[in-house]
């Protein structure tokens, strides 16, 4: 009798058991089945527009909806151009702070500058773009980009990255407000990881005699890097697909210019700003393969990364 | 406030315009252009503190009100830029412009004295080609003697966004000048040969706000409540009027509607000394052949009221509203056009 209640009492967990990872197997798979769905449907999408344009499109400055000639070249360098100024600018200001988060900064000060960098993060992306446009791109334009125009405008080679009218508005603008977003993401991601290296191992390097620069370089870093890293890329995932904040600031220009002062367009606000108006079988299939393109290089993008940190890990095996 | 709602236009927000709870079957919907969003939300809130018929109006857009008026998703459909003859009757809609607005353009010169730049149409589309780059340029000053010009570059601000705004202006600079409809031609959206573009109205307004030496392209609405500087342009008739609801109002008298061809009708460039050369109408679409003639009825009745009592209400917004005669053929439009499955005529 008892052995029977047992077994049935077993075999009611084991329901439960099968049941429950079915159902975390349907949302695990949901998500698959939902990614794959989009990629079809933006493939499918944008299927007018590969047949119409090829790989020319992918090389193509034309954008010109009136006589449906499009080329995605101009908004794939913005998108790319304004990522890479965000992450030059982030990634150092981020491991500043990471650094005086976690060793130099007194006690008392620690918790409410973290949690300021973690409201940082959470400011919708349409307040960047207003204070970008309202408040930043005046300053920028009226007092920066004159001086920039003067000094850096002169130099050879970089000079004509550097020279165009003091607008306040370009790839520039865009890729400093991108890196101002990204920056509480990288830092905050940057301040875990340094928190969890083993004060042994630094109390042991400052005892050597190490500033605490040769300590963050030498061994919080080496000790953190697959998070640094992990930190960084997500940074770069939330700047290559950034909208609104972009939208408000790179001056949505198809025009492809050398200088980070002129206006430009990235893949994000190009779609955000064209798709509701776009009429004709074309016009909509261009954004869409926008669209597949920008999947396209956030994938590479996250692949990369993954590969990196898989190689860390492996050397990291390695030397241990 | 009134910024406020200029913004969630030009960002396109659509918004259900009344509380998601009055699911009354006699609601009625509505989806398309983003443009005259304030003025439908203001009337549909008006219209259902008397007779209790909600309309619902998502400003998704032009071009998405078309695609859902043809697949008879929404009861009506609304675009600023209007369908051709053609057009309509391929999907079997019938047209009616619904309120105006004009489009002034707007500058940014210091040390010029607001309101007394003159342009022709010919020097404003020479200017947003690229052609001329100066302000002193000497077919800028040979409209303006006793100005004087600055030697200052300039910089032309447009639509970043695919917009009615735009299709209105590009329709009238290619009326204007035969080299503009030759290289770029007129759209929601165009190939710009120069210049950067703002998010909606208030982009454009800010950049020229603050980039000296600028000129842009905004609704009237949207320069008079920000006080911009815009300029006079000179019209069909060799006039330069003032931009208001007057010259607005005066370009609609002259246009020849027609509703055989859906009143499909830009009022750029019209006859007429006081017209204002840069005015536009926005447009409903509805189903000629009504499935359900009791909803198609109160979207009529809607537009009807409108026409009668909204009047003051699209001014306090800065749109103008359809003169009494054009209102009559549109009533007589829809008796003619809008039919029940018998082929009876809905409006009565």
């Amino acid at each position: 009798m008892s052995t029977s209640l047992q077994e049935a009492h077993h075999k009611h967990q084991n329901t439960l058991d099968i049941l429950f990872r079915n159902v975390t197997r349907l949302c695990a798979f949901g998500v698959l089945a939902l990614l794959g769905t989009i990629i079809v449907s933006l493939v499918v999408g944008s299927m007018p527009a590969i047949k119409a344009f090829g790989f020319g499109f992918l090389g193509s400055a034309e954008w010109n909806p009136v006589t449906d000639h499009f080329g995605a070249l101009v908004p794939i360098v913005g998108t790319l151009a304004t990522a890479a100024i965000a992450l030059l600018i982030a990634i150092p200001v981020s491991f500043g702070i990471a650094i005086f988060l976690t060793e130099l900064s007194p006690q008392w000060l620690r918790r409410p500058l973290g949690i300021a960098i973690e409201l940082l993060a959470g400011i919708p992306s349409i307040i960047y773009g207003m204070w970008g446009l309202f408040v930043f791109a005046p300053l920028f334009g009226d007092h920066f980009e004159p001086w920039i125009n003067d000094h850096l405008g002169k130099m050879p080679l970089i000079g004509q990255f550097f020279s165009g009218p003091p607008m306040g508005i370009g790839l520039l603008t865009a890729g400093i407000i991108l890196a101002i977003m990204v920056i509480p993401f990288i830092a905050a991601v940057m301040r875990d990881v340094f928190d969890v290296v083993p004060s042994m191992l630094k109390e042991s390097a400052y005892g050597l005699g190490s500033t605490t620069w040769e300590v963050m370089w030498n061994v919080v870093l080496p000790y953190t890097k697959i998070g640094v890293v992990g930190g960084i890329m997500l940074g770069l995932g939330r700047a290559l697909g950034e909208t609104m904040a972009v939208t408000f600031v790179i001056g949505n220009s198809h025009d492809l210019s050398a200088s980070l002062l002129m206006p430009s367009n990235s893949i994000s606000s190009a779609l955000a700003n064209e798709f509701t108006e776009a009429v004709g079988e074309l016009y909509t299939s261009s954004l869409i393969e926008l669209g597949l393109i920008l999947f396209f290089i956030t994938l590479v993008v996250l692949s990369v990364a993954r590969f990196m940190l898989y190689k860390l890990a492996q050397r990291e095996g390695g030397n241990a | 406030m009134n910024k406020l709602n200029l913004l969630l236009r030009s960002l396109g927000l659509s918004a259900s315009l009344l509380a998601a709870g009055s699911a009354c079957a006699t609601d009625i919907t509505g989806a398309g252009a983003t443009f005259p969003y304030p003025v439908y939300a203001k009337w549909a809130e008006a219209y259902k503190a008397k007779t209790n018929v909600g309309l619902n109006y998502q400003s998704i857009g032009s071009g998405g009100g078309i695609k859902q008026i043809e697949a008879k998703t929404v009861d009506f459909g609304a675009t600023d830029a209007p369908l051709t003859a053609d057009e309509l009757s391929k999907e079997n809609l019938a047209q009616f412009p619904a309120v105006m607005g004009g489009e002034v353009a707007v500058v940014n010169i210091p040390g010029l004295e607001a309101g007394k730049l003159k342009l022709t149409g010919d020097t404003l589309a020479d200017i947003y080609l690229g052609k001329i780059t100066k302000w002193n340029d000497p077919k800028i000053a040979a409209d303006n003697k006793g100005l004087t010009l600055p030697d200052d570059a300039i910089t032309v601000v447009h639509r970043a966004d695919g917009s009615g705004t735009t299709f209105i202006f590009t329709n009238y600079l290619s009326k204007v000048s035969a080299e503009w409809k030759a290289k770029v031609g007129e759209g929601k959206a165009v190939q710009w040969p120069v210049g950067t573009g703002g998010k909606g109205n208030e982009g454009v307004a800010s950049y020229v706000q603050r980039i000296k030496g600028s000129i842009g392209y905004v609704e009237y609405a949207y320069a008079k409540q920000n006080k911009m500087d815009y300029t006079l342009l000179k019209n069909h008739e060799g006039q330069y009027p003032k931009p208001d609801d007057d010259s607005f109002k005066a370009a609609a008298a002259y246009a020849h509607w027609d509703s055989k061809n859906g009143f499909y009708e830009i009022l750029t460039d019209e006859p007429g000394k006081e017209s204002w050369p840069i005015t536009g109408a926005t447009f409903i679409l509805v189903q000629k052949a009504q499935d359900k003639p009791e909803t198609g009825l109160e979207v009529l009745k809607f537009f009807d009221w409108a026409f009668v009592n909204g009047g003051k209400l699209a001014t306090d917004l800065d749109y103008v509203p359809l003169p009494d005669k054009l209102t009559q053929l549109i009533r007589a439009s829809w008796k003619e056009q809008v039919k029940d499955a018998s082929g009876k005529a809905i409006w009565k």
